[in-house]
């Protein structure tokens, strides 16, 4: 590494190899101008020719040379000097405006501007000592979950291959330096300098609209940086396959995830609304919007997008007719060749008595003008809507579709619920697991407790540096439920408002959504949904003696080294010693 | 052949030898020291430094600073003989053997020089 970077970025040795040419010129033009002053006869003086000396031709070349001008010394000059010293300031002018060219030229070098940019990157990461995360492709998604792990007060590098994206990034605020690249992070060699390797590195994001790129950094995450977790992007089936093949830790791959979202609220509203309200952004309302009913669905467009989704409803035997430009007949849907844009397709595939319809098609147009025609054909349409880019946004918001995609918002929930709080995807996948009854049971009674906002989420671990007070308590063998715990440090009748959704034990055992009665342990993992100020409550329970004290016993402790010490005494006399 | 080796390898034997020219001789005779020689000693050493900039290589490295060392010697040699030549009244004994030892000291960087210049070209056997 260190020799890499010593090779990479010696600038000071390419400015010295550039500046060779200049500095020999003008080294040579002033050893002859100086020689030449030496060797020409200067005026008669007491009856004998004078001649300059090197040190005076040197010392008035110096200031004739660099356009100061102080005179003829040390008598004034014959004439044959002054000719000599014509062709000397010329000479001399040419050196210095060719030396001065090159440094400006050099200056303004696009690959020198580069080597000291990346110097300064690279010396940014190495000093980093706080946790970090690795966030390649500053796109829509990049720039979400940028703004995420800053508010949640994370560090972050980040690589971008265009310049013009990486620009945005000084223009954005963040409340921390971002130590930023403009370079291919499908190099290994970039990644390592970005912090890859650093100690400090506690995640990789690959978040590139390139699938290859992507592909790229899982794998040199995995082979040069195994214990540290990447979460990659990957659109393609064949990449998140592949990026699965050699245990890729996550995968992010947004139409997947919305067709699995999707045939969730198909077979499973309410567990999809559940989903919908842990994983939402915190603190934003979740709507109750109508679920996707089932009934004949339309795709227009059977792309990457569109396949998805038809597998999605296939698997919960929903029928499909499928819109394409080049129809693909498999015997299991009606196929229908068209755009979709027009009407006399949508009237081909049935829209009047269709159910809902996907606009799916890679042009964002395409998907608008779909969708409009299908609803004025059919006004009860459930329409689900597909956002390529965020710059149509305002156009997607004035039409009032019941789902609208955008792959790159998609990403950024899952990967900000995923960094945030680790505990809560095998909370989801046993969601995923559970009937609708149960799910309907647990929505209810949560929403009933916290209200629609999206709740905070957070996973504590009850250890010895996160939870001192409480992790003493108990190995000192003190019974403590999750009843007893959860109370409001300003009033210990009230409850705090937040529910505990999961409790992984050291043993590989977990719980779900536990009882209240249920016994916490030492190094207990325990996932909190709450509001903002619940979770503040429970940072400092755990933490804070005098807290815990106060919540389990109802009794103020003594503060202080001495009214402790009376305290303990007062209890000794008073409570008589059990064996 | 190369051009660059054989440029490269023309000033730093020229710097040697002109330092060479300048040093031989009674040390305390003017009359045996040409000050123009040491004039040309300074230039062509000031232009053998410039051309090792930027090599990376350790040779190249070690190179640089025996020229950076004759260089130093030569420009203090220029300056003690242009303080005795105009302010110090006179090319004494003295103030001559002053410039001349101060060149030697350069004359033995530049043969240093010479030396690596010489491993160099028999370790590369081509």
């Amino acid at each position: 590494m260190q020799q890499a970077l010593a090779r990479h970025h010696s600038i000071f040795l390419l400015i010295l190899r550039r500046m060779r040419a200049p500095l020999i010129l003008l080294i040579a033009l002033f050893a002859i101008a100086v020689l030449g002053l030496t060797l020409v006869p200067g005026p008669v003086v007491d009856g004998q020719t004078s001649y300059l000396s090197f040190f005076h031709a040197f010392y008035f070349i110096s200031y004739t040379a660099t356009t100061i001008g102080f005179g003829e010394i040390p008598y004034t000059f014959s004439d044959q000097q002054r000719l000599w010293v014509i062709i000397s300031i010329y000479l001399s002018v040419i050196g210095w405006a060719y030396t001065l060219g090159s440094v400006f030229n050099l200056l303004a070098d696009r690959s020198l501007r580069q080597a000291i940019a990346m110097q300064g990157f690279v010396r940014a990461v190495r000093r980093l000592r706080e946790p970090f995360y690795l966030v390649c492709g500053y796109g829509e998604t990049g720039r979400l979950i940028c703004d995420a792990l800053d508010r949640m007060g994370l560090r972050v590098v980040v690589i971008e291959v265009d310049e013009n994206k990486l620009g945005e990034l000084d223009l954005h605020s963040y409340a921390a330096d971002v130590p930023a690249l403009c370079a291919d992070a499908a190099n290994p060699e970039t990644l390592k300098f970005a912090g890859l390797t650093h100690p400090s590195c506690i995640g990789v994001i690959a978040l590139t609209n390139d699938d290859a790129t992507n592909l790229a950094i899982a794998i040199a995450a995995r082979l040069l940086a195994p214990r540290v977790p990447a979460l990659c992007r990957a659109e393609r089936t064949a990449t998140s396959a592949n990026m699965a093949s050699f245990g890729t830790r996550h995968i992010l791959n947004p139409f997947e995830r919305f067709s699995e979202t999707l045939a969730l609220s198909l077979h499973a509203p309410k567990a999809s609304q559940l989903f919908g309200w842990l994983t939402g952004l915190p603190g934003s309302h979740v709507e109750q919007r109508r679920d996707p009913p089932r009934g004949n669905w339309i795709v227009c467009g059977h792309g990457r997008f569109g396949r998805l989704l038809v597998d999605a409803m296939d698997s919960e035997a929903v029928p499909v007719t499928i819109i394409d430009i080049d129809p693909k007949p498999d015997g299991i849907h009606r196929w229908v060749q068209g755009d979709g844009t027009g009407a006399d397709a949508l009237h081909e595939a049935g829209v009047l008595e269709a159910t809902g319809i996907v606009c799916g098609t890679s042009s964002d147009v395409d998907n608008l003008s779909i969708a409009v025609t299908a609803r004025e054909l059919n006004k009860a349409l459930f329409v689900i809507l597909r956002q390529n880019h965020e710059s149509n946004r305002a156009l997607f918001e004035a039409f009032e579709s019941d789902i609208t995609v955008v792959p790159s918002r998609v990403i950024a929930h899952e990967c900000i619920a995923i960094l945030s709080t680790p505990l809560l995807a095998p909370f989801l996948d046993e969601i995923r697991r559970r009937d609708e009854e149960w799910c309907g049971e647990l929505l209810h009674r949560l929403t009933h407790r916290l209200g629609w906002r999206v709740p905070q989420i957070r996973s504590q671990r009850i250890n010895l540096s996160r939870a001192p007070a409480l992790y003493r308590r108990l190995m000192r063998g003190e019974t403590i439920t999750l009843e007893r715990l959860l109370r409001s440090p300003a009033d210990r009748s009230m409850a705090l408002d937040c529910e505990v959704l999961y409790l992984d034990r050291d043993d590989d055992d977990h719980v779900m959504t536990p009882a209240p009665d249920e016994k916490i342990r030492p190094g207990d993992e325990l996932l909190f949904a709450g509001t903002r100020r619940a979770l503040e409550d429970i940072d400092l329970i755990i933490a804070n003696e005098h807290t815990l004290e106060y919540i389990l016993t109802g009794r103020d402790l003594p503060g202080g080294r001495i009214w402790e010490l009376l305290a303990q005494r007062r209890r000794k006399k008073s409570q008589p010693q059990l064996p | 052949m190369n051009l660059e080796k054989v440029i490269f390898g023309f000033f730093i034997v020229l710097a040697a030898t002109l330092n060479f020219g300048f040093f031989v001789g009674d040390i305390e005779n003017p009359a045996h020291h040409d000050v123009y020689e040491l004039f040309a000693a300074l230039v062509v050493s000031l232009i053998a430094t410039v051309l090792k900039f930027g090599d990376r290589t350790q040779i190249g490295a070690v190179h640089l600073s025996t020229s950076l060392v004759a260089d130093l010697q030569l420009i203090a040699a220029a300056m003690v003989w242009g303080y005795a030549a105009h302010v110090g009244g006179g090319m004494s004994p003295e103030m001559t053997a002053r410039v001349v030892s101060l060149s030697g000291g350069a004359l033995f960087a530049n043969v240093v020089s010479v030396i690596i210049l010489i491993a160099e070209t028999i370790m590369q056997r081509r």
